[in-house]
């Protein structure tokens, strides 16, 4: 941090630079006289961020001596390392593929400003998976947040969307006032903002054995990240936004902003409560491995539960999101198995985003074309379009864990990492857990194979950029739950390496 | 001089009274208001904080003010995205009275 290395700092920021320029591209086009080049600001979009995600796997951070060293950039507020690359990569990809989802959508799809409003929350996301100071943390989480409440509220002439936004607005405005509360906090005891720099002086014997306000600001950091993930108890807000908002975004909040989420709360969490802190005697560590526990338990359990009932196919997503979350908590729980812990909730993310995606393109492409999203209505989607049936089946299986598809080893990754740091039982609930889930899964797949419905003949117009999608987000699943497995898992694993030195 | 620990009780009786509101009130309006008391809560306790802990005792470290100006800046956006889409809501519905925004259920 002492002396700038110019071209290494700007390198740490490529996604964001690259995605400014985008950004000021499409704004051009968007305004353009010609239809066709209206026409064109999705693809622009779309393919611009899927080209940007290759810049953080071009300049890989490296050792001490290659040209963008593994550390801290522009004076700590930036931490350039292999999570972030891991993690700017999914969430540039999930960014570009939204846009591509978004591009045939009745009322947000020709508007220039939804793929902006986009660019601009991958532009916070990006940001938050590398953020290493409390001011970064709170300004990336912001540019996130905002951008999103204007996406839920997108569709101004429909009265859910509005209804979704200002849930979304109020309940997510509060959950960062909170958080802050929390992280001014952390500044108070230390005079510091790095949260590299936070816990050698809450060790320090100059600020001994203050338990108590530590823990407090914990708890209150804790309800900030709880609701961006959307865990139990912090869920309210999930379902009613996920149905309300419009479907391209229902899907990109519920991968990008909860994969950009977790990046943030492995590296603060152990940055900040690292296992070494101990004060009167107790281990930091040790409480937030408890609430997470908690938190993973509540989350799956309630997310299964409720998601039994649903009737609609958006709403049922909201749940298993929610049960999602749970399992990935697992995940951080067993912080104790060191890096196995961090590389499976990057597997986790990785895989949950492209699997996610295909389902919710389906569910575009269906409510398209028949304005209905729900589950019922699904019936005979086989007869009708094969392709789009095996697709969400592909999805559905790998949101279940069903191999060969991807989410099979993602909880595998993830209960390993639970045994592997003694929470034998925390594993236990999350296969118990995989097992009510499967039910409802299994529900759609047969409503969409065996039901049938008068509308068998009429096939739903599949658009060229959603096969697209849907083909590379079913490869991927497929490659993730097959050969490719190993080779993430090990990416994510590096990752994990770099937060514990 | 003033010590700490009163702007401290300060800013978290404002961050409660904040809280409550959010809590307790209807309107999405007041709402929103309670919110901006707990970042200027936040606002309080970053500045006193600065002021009183300065571990390397050096004037230079500005941490606590130029965090004070993010939560301004942040502030100001999300009352400016906030009240638009408070008026896209009452556009729809003719209020702001958060029960009545109800469609969403389980």
């Amino acid at each position: 941090m002492s002396e700038f290395d110019t071209l290494a700092s700007y390198l740490s920021v490529a996604p964001e630079i690259g995605l400014t320029i985008l950004l000021l591209i499409v704004l051009a086009f968007s305004v353009a006289r010609r239809e066709v080049e209206r026409a064109a600001v999705p693809y622009i979009a779309g393919f611009g961020m899927i080209a940007l995600a290759a810049l953080p796997l071009i300049f890989a951070p490296g050792d001490a001596n290659s040209t963008i060293p593994e550390g801290l950039y522009w004076g700590g507020m930036i931490r350039y390392d292999v999570l972030a690359q891991v993690f700017r990569v999914m969430i540039l990809l999930a960014g570009g593929i939204t846009a591509l989802m978004a591009s045939g959508v009745r009322g947000v799809g020709r508007r220039g400003e939804f793929y902006i409003v986009i660019i601009v929350a991958t532009l916070g996301m990006s940001l938050m998976s590398a953020s290493a100071d409390l001011v970064m943390v709170f300004v990336a989480l912001e540019t996130t947040s905002i951008p999103l409440y204007i996406l839920a509220a997108f569709k101004r002439d429909d009265t859910r969307s509005a209804e979704s936004g200002i849930k979304y607005f109020l309940f997510g405005s509060f959950a960062s006032a909170i958080m802050l509360y929390g992280l001014s906090l952390l500044y108070g005891f230390t005079g510091q903002t790095n949260i590299y720099q936070l816990a050698a002086f809450m060790g320090s014997d100059a600020f001994a054995n203050n338990l108590v306000p530590v823990l407090a600001s914990m708890v209150l950091v804790v309800v900030g990240f709880g609701f961006k993930v959307s865990a139990v108890p912090f869920h309210f807000w999930t379902p009613d936004v996920y149905e309300g908002a419009p479907t391209p975004v229902t899907g990109y909040v519920s991968v990008a902003s909860k994969a950009a989420s977790f990046a943030l709360l492995v590296r603060f969490f152990v940055a900040v409560y690292p296992e070494t802190l101990a004060l009167s005697g107790e281990s930091l560590q040790n409480f937030w491995i408890q609430l997470m526990a908690v938190f993973a338990v509540l989350s799956m359990t309630l997310g299964n539960v409720l998601a039994l009932s649903q009737k609609n196919i958006k709403r049922l997503l909201a749940y298993s999101s929610i049960a999602q979350a749970g399992y990935t908590l697992i995940g951080v729980a067993a912080i104790q198995s060191q890096e196995l812990s961090i590389a499976s909730v990057g597997f986790y993310m990785f895989m949950y985003t492209f699997t996610n995606l295909a389902a919710f393109t389906v569910v575009i492409l269906f409510s398209e074309a028949t304005g209905s999203e729900t589950i019922a209505d699904l019936a005979g989607l086989n007869r009708r379009s094969p392709w789009l049936a095996l697709a969400m089946t592909i999805a559905l299986l790998s949101l279940a864990g069903i191999p060969p598809t991807a989410g099979f080893f993602g909880k595998f990754f993830v209960f390993n990492a639970a045994v592997r740091s003694g929470l034998t039982w925390l594993a236990v609930v999350g296969v118990l857990n995989a097992i009510v889930a499967l039910y409802y899964y299994l529900v759609v797949i047969k409503v969409m194979y065996v039901d049938r419905s008068e509308d068998e003949d009429k096939p739903i117009p599949v658009g060229r950029q959603y096969v697209w999608v849907l083909w590379a987000t079913s490869l991927i699943v497929i490659v993730l739950g097959t050969v490719g497995a190993q080779t993430v898992y090990d990416w994510a694993a590096r990752g994990a390496m770099g937060l514990f030195t | 001089m003033v010590s700490l620990w009163v702007y401290l009780v300060l800013a978290a009786a404002l961050f409660s009274i904040g809280a409550f509101g959010v809590l307790a009130r209807r309107n999405a309006i007041a709402i929103l208001m309670g919110v901006e008391l707990m970042l200027n809560a936040v606002n309080i306790n970053l500045v006193a904080f600065w002021r009183f802990v300065r571990p390397d005792g050096g004037s230079e470290n500005m941490f606590g003010q130029v965090f004070t100006v993010f939560v301004f800046v942040v502030a100001a956006a999300e009352v400016a995205v906030g009240l638009a889409i408070i008026i896209s809501v009452y556009r729809s519905k003719r209020s702001v009275i958060a029960e009545e925004v109800d469609l969403l259920k389980w």
